[in-house]
């Protein structure tokens, strides 16, 4: 299968990038280097091409009970110019994918899911809308996706625009407004566990809109960061990735994301097994760990405590923020306590490690 | 890109030094700029044999872990002990600080059969 290009592929090339596949695309796993940008979004900004991501539109009278009815999270508590976080589940309680909702008018919203599961999240959706007045629409292709993170983001966006974007708040958004004279949709949403924002627009307009930030930003420090430092910054703040610590076969529950399962809201899919769930209490969950012995976890590692293997590293890496190396695994409950001493299994040695809280990361509230 | 002329190469992205009987090894620059930030290298032991071709030790970038092959064969006599707290030397100065181990050969003329500058100039460029 030919790999898909966003609009802006020209322009990772032009700016270095090193282009890799992932989930169907290429993209640039980095520009300069994978620490130099994390840093760069924890310290100044950096600017991130997400326009693989996947957007489908649903519409219609019954949109609103639709979604409450796929979703985990409470759609009713949405409000218009909102955005809400949230898992998809199967009925068996495991995750089809977590995705942002975004409320654009009563009878409208645009949901925001993981570019490799598009295909798979539109046919669950399609086969789930029978009897809602609902119509769905992929518009993904006619989407670009910019984000723009760090503590320095709001500064460089507010010279490109009269929107008053320092008051825009968390996990809000401005349906249309002028950045660099190109229209957007503006949202102060993102992964990487930093103030920032996201920026939807037309594909066409994309190339120009990065330009113009990059030119904004580069005195201040900004840099372009590719898919590499998005998963060091998500990781550091614990935030899951389908496909490690959510998957059709690990629930939110396991996951962590309780907080965005709404088991009182009414029926949904995936209510009676995650209730049960809830209700017998949890037989493995994923946990944070440091590795206290000389090594990196990696991703599908065996987990061992006393002998016994008790689960399976999700993601391991080196933290840069924390200069440790750090992971996250799926693991049986009893040993998901902090402090609990684990070994990791790397290249057929044991190396110790101990449970640590999540998240590694957390920013300074301003 | 640095490709010093005094060394010898394989395709697999290993340089070698020879100094007497010892050949001091370590990755190219091509090699650690494909990798990216390092921050781990597992360190074989001192005295351990190795056999050319054959794994003997482990570089770990933010994003993978990569096998390195040993260039030739022979005892190791001595690690770059600096590499454990500061694996990033590689990153810095693939060619110096950052070199790996100090092979005792097991047979003098291994390396002659290694790529030379030329050659291996040639399979880096067409790499990138």
């Amino acid at each position: 299968m030919a790999l898909k290009q966003t609009p802006l592929y020209g322009i990772h090339r032009r700016y270095g990038g090193r282009i890799v596949e992932f989930g169907g695309w290429s993209l640039p796993v980095q520009y300069t280097g994978i620490k130099e940008e994390h840093q760069a979004v924890r310290t100044k900004a950096g600017l991130f091409d997400v326009s693989h991501m996947g957007e489908i539109r649903v519409e219609g009278p019954d949109a609103s009970a639709f979604l409450q009815k796929l979703v985990t999270n409470d759609v009713f508590q949405l409000e218009k110019n909102q955005v809400l976080y949230t898992p998809m589940c199967y009925e068996h309680g495991g995750t089809v994918d977590d995705l942002l909702v975004y409320k654009q008018r009563e009878d409208s919203y645009l949901l925001v899911v993981n570019a490799s599961n598009t295909e798979k999240d539109w046919d669950w959706l399609q086969g789930n809308v029978r009897g809602f007045a609902a119509k769905l629409t992929d518009v993904s292709g006619e989407t670009a996706q910019l984000a723009l993170q760090g503590p320095l983001a709001g500064r460089i966006l507010s010279n490109l625009t009269d929107a008053p974007v320092g008051g825009l708040n968390y996990y809000r958004f401005m349906p249309e407004v002028a950045v660099a004279d190109k229209k957007v949709l503006l949202s102060r949403t993102g992964y990487t566990g930093e103030y920032g924002f996201e920026l939807y627009c037309r594909p066409d307009d994309a190339g120009d809109l990065w330009e113009a930030i990059m030119d904004a930003g580069q005195p201040l420090g900004l840099l372009p960061a590719g898919l590499g430092c998005r998963d060091t910054l998500r990781f550091e703040a614990c935030f899951p990735l389908y496909g490690h610590e959510l998957s059709a076969d690990i629930s939110p529950l396991e996951a962590g994301i309780g907080m965005f399962v709404k088991l009182d809201k009414g029926e949904f899919n995936g209510r009676e097994a995650l209730h049960k769930q809830k209700t017998n209490g949890l037989a493995r969950r994923i946990a944070g760990f440091e590795m206290t012995g000389r090594g990196v976890a990696r991703t599908g590692y065996p987990v061992w405590a006393e002998g016994e293997c008790v689960g399976t590293v999700t993601t391991g890496s080196y933290a840069p923020s924390l200069d440790k190396n750090l992971g996250l695994a799926l693991i049986r409950a009893e040993r998901a306590g902090t402090g609990q001493r684990l070994d990791i299994e790397i290249r057929d040695k044991n190396v110790s490690a101990q449970v640590i809280a999540k998240p590694f990361y957390k920013r300074e509230e301003k | 890109m640095k490709i010093p002329k005094e060394l010898r190469y394989t395709k697999d992205h290993e340089w070698v030094r020879v100094e007497g009987t010892v050949a001091v090894v370590g990755i190219t620059d091509f090699a650690q700029l494909q990798l990216g930030d390092i921050v781990f290298v597992e360190l074989p032991g001192e005295g351990a044999m190795v056999k050319a071709g054959e794994s003997f030790t482990v570089i770990e970038s933010v994003k993978a872990a990569s096998d390195i092959y040993a260039p030739v064969s022979g005892k190791i006599v001595k690690v770059n002990a600096a590499l454990a707290d500061a694996p990033d030397l590689i990153n810095q100065d693939p060619y110096g600080d950052g070199w790996l181990v100090a092979v005792e050969l097991a047979d003098g003329s291994e390396p002659d059969g290694l790529l030379d500058n030329d050659a291996y100039t040639r399979l880096a460029e067409e790499g990138q």
